[in-house]
């Protein structure tokens, strides 16, 4: 077997046997990025010194008995997650140089539990995005593609694209990401891999480049929906740098993974079966909603009536949010700076963010700085926030009937990299499945559960109550076992 | 609401990112396009609804009005693109 086949639990398990060190593993890793990132542009920078360096450490300290929970594990960081010492980029020119003198908690925590860090991931331009190909450092490629037609690249989905398409070619064990609309759902979807988004608050958001601050929510990408409650039980936890993160204790996520379906009631929002939407998609789902039925679990058919909002109220919410965090982008501080002989203040500022700041970045500043101007904050923010907390009570009055509700992760599985850019909107209905925990804070998951007949991968989302992950992972294991995925990417370490 | 190319020049200079003027035709109809999906919003009834801030279902804590960090000027300018001695560099502002 080779050391990048390992699922992040049998790897722990492997290094604590001691068939494996950390610094093999590490190195098998790296090989693994040498080979295939020049093609598939899943990292921005790779560390691999500092990698190996920390390796070195970690098997030390296991040799002295005291390994962490994550000891020797490698692992890849999405880019916008700042990492003491190594460049953090966000995906953006404006940040090409930016080096952070502080960590942030997420990664913080995963260093204090013993992981390894290979190298930073690539992702959409400030996480806005569901294909990756707004990366100032290019588009990340895809690890699947079409059986019948193998030339066509594929986009991993985003914005966590880079950290879904290593996770998937086994260029990491597991990886960081964020979702603030999908960002980590749909990419896990359209790559073949788990990927969780907690309850909002979960993880501390201190030293996470932000975008959207009321949507915005870190959580791990992994080939295994243990995988990732392992990564997440060491990535939560109460911060006090973020005071909206939530002090409450981290339960055992991996132990809920075994708990099994029986007697769950299982919620079936009518309101997700779209127009249009692809015949194998619908049957997925039906067949994901019978193998949980076989578990023990009922299912409920229930309604989400404003859902079709969704998206149009995250598409004020969410530029609103980004206008006012992206302000700091100014030149002056951080970041690039752009003049002219004779620029004053304000030309610098304009010149540096319109040089520092890709097309949808600008688009969405443009956007969101419309809807907080004055005289249109009540016709478009304000009602947003309303819509929004419609969409909320419509997840509240379900959970009172269901224990969580399973829907179809994205309406299309992943798509060529020059389709959907030619108009933005299309593009935003990527997330229509995805948005809406985000809207209510609510955990989700996305699960491979089938393959298109393409032999392209489909995922299922499981969306459960608030602070009630272990009800997602326990359903998520279930439609995961009962799955049984093993297709494999085409372009993978060690094939 | 549709948008005009002064509207939108106003937006750009709120936002303070330069548009060019061969870039504002442009910038118009794509916002206009968003915005225009954006509008369906408005049939939906929010009468009395409370605007949801925030996305978390956790109260926000007040913490004590405590100095907790400082004395890293160092740090705080490693990143400038244009450092003068302790201070970032700015094109003149005062005559």
């Amino acid at each position: 077997m080779h050391p990048t086949d390992f699922t992040l639990r049998g790897a722990i398990e492997a290094l604590n046997e001691g068939i494996i060190s950390s610094v093999e593993l590490t190195q098998a890793h790296l090989d693994a990025i040498a080979a295939l990132n020049p093609r598939l542009n899943a990292y921005v920078t790779v560390t691999g010194e500092r990698a190996l360096e920390q390796a070195r450490a970690s098997d030390a300290r296991r040799r002295e008995g005291v390994a962490g929970p994550l000891e020797g594990v490698p692992l890849a960081i999405k880019d916008l997650f700042c990492t003491a010492g190594t460049l953090t980029t966000a995906g953006s020119r404006i940040l090409a140089s930016f080096t952070p003198p502080y960590e942030s908690t997420v990664s913080a925590n995963l260093l204090r539990d013993g992981a390894v860090f290979l190298g930073k991931a690539n992702l959409d331009e400030f996480a806005m995005g569901s294909s990756n190909t707004t990366s100032a450092f290019g588009p990340v490629e895809n690890p699947w593609s079409r059986a019948n037609d193998p030339d066509t690249r594929l986009v991993p989905g985003g914005s966590s694209g880079g950290s879904a398409a290593a996770v998937a070619a086994r260029l990491a064990l597991g990886a960081t990401a964020t979702d603030t609309g999908g960002s980590i759902r749909q990419p896990a979807a359209l790559c073949g891999v788990a990927g969780m988004k907690p309850t909002y608050g979960r993880c501390s958001r201190f030293g996470i480049v932000a975008f959207a601050s009321s949507l915005d929510q870190a959580g791990p990408l992994a080939r295994t929906v243990e995988d990732c409650a392992i990564l997440l039980r060491s990535m939560a936890g109460y911060d006090p740098k973020d005071s909206t993160s939530a002090d409450i204790p981290v339960p055992d996520f991996a132990a809920a993974c075994a708990r099994g379906v029986k007697g769950l009631r299982i919620g079936v929002p009518k309101e997700y079966r779209l127009d249009g939407m692809p015949a194998e998609i619908e049957a997925l789902w039906q067949q994901g909603l019978a193998w949980l039925r076989e578990q023990g679990a009922e299912t409920v058919e229930i309604s989400l009536p404003h859902t079709k909002y969704a998206l149009p109220t995250y598409y004020i919410v969410a530029p609103a949010e980004a206008s006012s965090n992206l302000a700091r982008y100014d030149g002056v501080r951080f970041g690039l700076r752009v003049t002219e002989p004779g620029s004053d203040l304000r030309d610098l500022y304009e010149r540096t963010r319109a040089t520092g700041f890709g097309t949808e970045v600008r688009r969405r500043i443009l956007i969101g700085t419309y809807v907080l101007s004055a005289g249109y904050y009540d016709a478009y923010y304000l009602k947003a926030q309303k819509i929004r907390a419609l969409i909320k009570r419509d997840f509240d009055q379900a959970f009172g009937k269901v224990d969580a509700i399973v829907t179809p992760a994205t309406p299309s599985a992943a798509f060529g990299m020059d389709e959907k850019q030619d108009d933005p909107v299309k593009m935003y209905l990527n997330d229509v499945f995805t948005v809406t925990a985000n809207l209510a804070g609510l955990p989700g998951i996305a699960v491979p559960a089938g393959l298109d007949a393409q032999g392209l991968p489909l995922g299922l989302q499981v969306i459960g109550k608030s602070f009630d992950e272990e009800t997602v992972f326990a359903v998520g294991a279930a439609i995961e076992q009962a799955a049984n995925f093993t297709a494999l990417p085409r372009l993978r370490a060690g094939a | 609401m549709s948008l005009d190319i002064p509207t939108v020049r106003r937006i750009a200079a709120l936002a303070r990112i330069r548009l060019e003027e061969g870039e504002l035709a442009q910038a118009q109809a794509e916002l206009n396009g968003i915005l225009g999906w954006i509008e369906q919003l408005q049939a939906v009834n929010t009468e009395g609804v409370e605007p949801m801030a925030g996305g978390g279902a956790v109260a926000l804590r007040p913490r004590p009005d405590a100095v907790t960090d400082g004395g890293i000027a160092d740090k705080i300018l490693a990143n400038a693109p244009d450092r003068q001695g302790e201070y970032f560099g700015v094109p003149k502002v005062v005559e």
